[in-house]
C-alpha cells in the first residue's frame, strides 16, 4: 500500500498537517503559551491555557485530521472501487441518512434535552442508512450499488427538507440549516470520542480494501480471478460500503454535512501516486486531514459577526477545481 | 491427475443453462483451443476453469484437488485468468501495471522475485522498451500485449486467455499466439478461446469445439476442422490452403449464401 516512490509526498503531507495542528493549538483570540499549556493539560492542572487549548482548540484540530482524513480515504476508496474519479463518499446516502436523523432530533426538540442526541441521532441515521443500502444491493454489483445509493440520498434529502419545511420554530429551521453545512466550531472532547472510534474503525475496514483497488483498476473478472472475493459479507463491496458509511457516518453525526474533501483531495493527488488505487489512499487520508485543517483556519481567519461554515468553505475551494479540470479536460480533447 | 480438468460442468445464469455437463481436460505443458460460434459458452467455460463462476453441477479439479476447496489465493497463484478485452487501460506506468499480475504473491513479500517476474513477463511481450510509459499512451496491439504481460507476471501453472487475438493485425496476434507456444514448452498448460480458425489449427495442440454450451468434439485440428463439423456447427464452408495441418483458411460463404446462390 505504501510505496517508496511515494514518501516524498507522505512526508510532504505529514509535515503540513502537523504544521496546521500546531498552528490550530497556538491561534485564537486568547494568546496561549503551548508549551505551558501542554504541561498543564497533562499535570491535570486547570489553567486558562490548559482550558482554551484542551477544550476549545485540541477538539476541534483533532476532528479536522479525523474527519478530514475520513472524507479523503473514503474517497479515494470509492473512486478506486467505482473506477470512476467523480464518486463520492455521499454517493452511498450515507452522509443524508445521517443528516436526517441529526435533523429528527432537532425536529423532536430533543436536542435541546443532551447535547449527546444530536451526533447519536447522526450516527443512528447513518447506521440505518448502510444498513438499507445493503439490504437494497444484496448481491448486485456497481451500478446496482450506485441507484440504490442515489435512490438513498434523494429519499433522506427529501425528508430532510420536509422536517425543515415542518420544523415549528423558524430559529430552529436556522438552526439546522446551520448544522447541515457542516462545522467544527465549539466541538468537544466529547464529540471526540463519540466520533473517534467509528471513524478509526471504517477506516481501518477501508485500509484493508488497498490490494484489491489495485486488482479492480484491471476489471471485475481479473480481481477475482487474483484471489478477491467482490461479493458477500467478507466481500470487497461490503467492507468498502461498511468502512466509508461507519468512518463518514461518525464524522457527519458531529461535524455535519462537510463535501467535496472526498471528491477533490484524491482528484488532485492521484497524479501524484501514478495512478494507482492503493498508492493513492494514505495521501489521501493526509490530503484530506490537512484540507480541513486549512479550511477551517480559513473559517477563524474569514469569519465576522457570523461564522462561515466549514461545509460552504470546501465548496468554495472544490468547485473551481473542478472548473479547472473541465477546462484542462476540454482543452486536451479539443 | 496433474491438470486442470472440468467434469460434467452445468451452469445456469438467470434461468438459462449456458453449460450442459461441459468436460475439457488441459494438461500441463498443452496448448489447447476452445472454439466455438459466439454464444457456445466458450468464455463461460473459461471462467468456470478460473474459478469465477461455480459451476451448479460437476466439477473442476485443478493438480487433483477441487477447485472450490481451495482458498482464492492459492488458485489465484496456480491459475491465471486474462479476460476479454473490455475494461478501459488505467493510465498507469506499464511496468506497474504489469506488476499488479504479483497481487497473489503479495504475502510471500519476495520483492527481487516480483521484479524478475516483471521483467519476463515484460520481455516476453516485447514491452521492455515501454516500461515507463503510460498505459493509457498505447496503441491497441501495445495494450493487448500488456494484457497478456500482466497475466503472465503471474507465473501460473494454467493460463486461460479468452480471445487475447480478437481485435490484433496478423503480426500482433502471431506474437500472442507464439508466446503460448513457448509457454506451452516451458510446461504452462494453456487454455485460449479463438475465433481465427487458422491460428488455432497452426498454434493448438488439441481443440475443443463448443455450440450451444456443449463440448461437441475434442481433438486434433485435422479432426475437429473437417468440412462436416464447420458446416455443422458454424454453418460455414471451408476451404482449406497448404497442406493438411497449416495454414486453413476460411473462404467460403455462409450457407445461407449458398442456398441463395444454387
Amino acid at each position: 500500500m505504501i510505496d517508496r516512490r511515494d514518501y516524498p509526498l507522505i512526508a510532504a503531507l505529514a509535515a503540513g498537517v502537523l504544521a496546521m495542528l500546531v498552528l490550530s493549538l497556538v491561534w485564537g483570540d486568547s494568546p496561549v503559551s503551548l508549551p505551558a499549556a501542554l504541561r498543564d493539560l497533562l499535570a491535570g492542572r486547570h489553567s486558562v491555557g490548559a482550558i482554551i487549548v484542551g477544550q476549545l482548540r485540541l477538539p476541534r484540530a483533532i476532528l479536522g485530521i479525523a474527519i478530514g482524513a475520513a472524507l479523503g480515504l473514503s474517497g479515494a476508496v470509492m473512486q478506486g472501487y467505482l473506477r470512476n474519479p467523480l464518486a463520492d463518499p455521499g454517493l452511498l446516502g450515507v452522509s443524508g441518512g445521517a443528516a436526517l436523523g441529526a435533523v429528527l432530533v432537532f425536529y423532536t426538540g430533543l436536542a435541546g434535552v443532551s447535547a449527546l442526541l444530536l451526533p447519536a441521532g447522526g450516527l443512528a441515521g447513518a447506521l440505518l442508512a448502510v444498513l438499507l443500502l445493503l439490504g437494497l444491493v444484496g448481491q448486485g454489483g456497481t451500478l446496482v450499488l450506485l441507484l440504490a445509493g442515489a435512490a438513498l440520498s434523494s429519499f433522506a434529502a427529501a425528508l430532510t427538507a420536509m422536517a425543515m419545511n415542518l420544523m415549528p420554530s423558524p430559529y430552529a429551521a436556522y438552526e439546522v440549516m446551520r448544522w447541515v453545512m457542516g462545522s467544527l466550531t465549539d466541538r468537544t472532547m466529547t464529540d471526540v470520542w463519540i466520533s473517534l472510534p467509528g471513524t478509526i474503525a471504517g477506516c481501518l475496514l477501508m485500509l484493508t480494501t488497498a490490494r484489491a483497488l489495485d486488482a479492480l483498476a484491471l476489471g471485475d473478472e481479473v480481481a477475482e480471478s487474483m484471489g478477491f472475493r467482490l461479493r458477500g459479507l467478507r466481500g470487497v463491496q461490503t467492507r468498502v460500503v461498511m468502512g466509508t458509511a461507519v468512518a463518514v457516518g461518525s464524522c457527519v453525526a458531529v461535524s455535519g454535512a462537510i463535501g467535496f474533501v472526498g471528491l477533490v483531495v484524491p482528484h488532485l493527488l492521484r497524479p501524484l501516486t501514478g495512478y494507482q488505487p492503493a498508492r493513492l489512499l494514505l495521501p489521501s487520508a493526509l490530503g484530506g486531514a490537512l484540507l480541513l485543517l486549512l479550511a477551517d483556519a480559513a473559517v477563524r481567519l474569514l469569519s465576522g459577526a457570523t461564522e462561515i461554515q466549514i461545509g460552504v468553505l470546501t465548496a468554495l475551494i472544490g468547485a473551481p477545481v473542478f472548473f479547472h479540470r473541465v477546462i484542462a479536460m476540454r482543452r486536451s480533447q479539443a | 491427475m496433474t491438470g486442470l480438468v472440468a467434469r460434467g460442468v452445468t451452469l445456469v445464469l438467470g434461468g438459462r443453462t449456458v453449460l450442459h455437463e461441459a468436460g475439457v481436460a488441459v494438461a500441463p505443458g498443452e496448448v489447447v483451443g476452445v472454439i466455438g460460434p459466439n454464444g457456445a459458452g466458450k468464455s463461460t467455460l473459461l471462467r468456470a476453469l478460473a474459478g469465477i463462476q461455480r459451476p451448479d453441477k460437476g466439477e473442476v479439479m485443478l493438480e487433483g484437488r477441487e477447485l472450490a476447496g481451495m482458498t482464492p489465493g492459492d488458485r489465484a497463484r496456480r491459475l491465471s485468468f486474462l479476460p476479454q478485452e473490455g475494461e478501459p487501460t488505467p493510465p498507469m506506468r506499464v511496468e506497474d501495471l504489469v506488476a499488479l499480475g504479483r497481487l497473489p504473491h503479495r504475502a510471500a513479500r519476495d520483492g527481487a522475485r516480483d521484479r524478475a517476474a516483471v521483467d519476463r513477463a515484460l520481455a516476453e511481450t516485447g514491452l521492455l522498451d515501454l516500461r515507463d510509459r503510460p498505459a493509457s499512451q498505447l496503441s491497441g496491439g501495445e495494450r493487448a500485449r500488456l494484457r497478456l504481460a500482466r497475466a503472465l507476471a503471474v507465473e501460473a501453472s494454467f493460463l486461460l486467455a479468452d480471445e487475447p487475438v480478437a481485435a490484433l493485425d496478423p503480426a500482433h496476434a502471431l506474437a500472442v499466439m507464439a508466446s503460448f507456444d513457448r509457454l506451452g514448452r516451458a510446461g504452462v498448460g494453456v487454455a485460449v478461446v479463438l475465433h481465427d480458425l487458422t491460428l488455432a489449427g497452426r498454434f493448438c495442440h488439441r481443440l475443443v469445439l463448443m455450440r450451444d454450451g456443449r463440448v461437441v468434439a475434442q481433438g486434433t485440428a485435422a479432426e475437429i476442422l473437417t468440412d462436416a463439423t464447420m458446416r455443422a456447427v458454424y454453418g460455414v464452408t471451408v476451404r482449406r490452403v497448404g497442406d493438411a495441418i497449416v495454414p486453413w483458411s476460411l473462404t467460403g460463404g455462409c450457407q445461407a449464401d449458398e442456398q441463395r446462390v444454387s
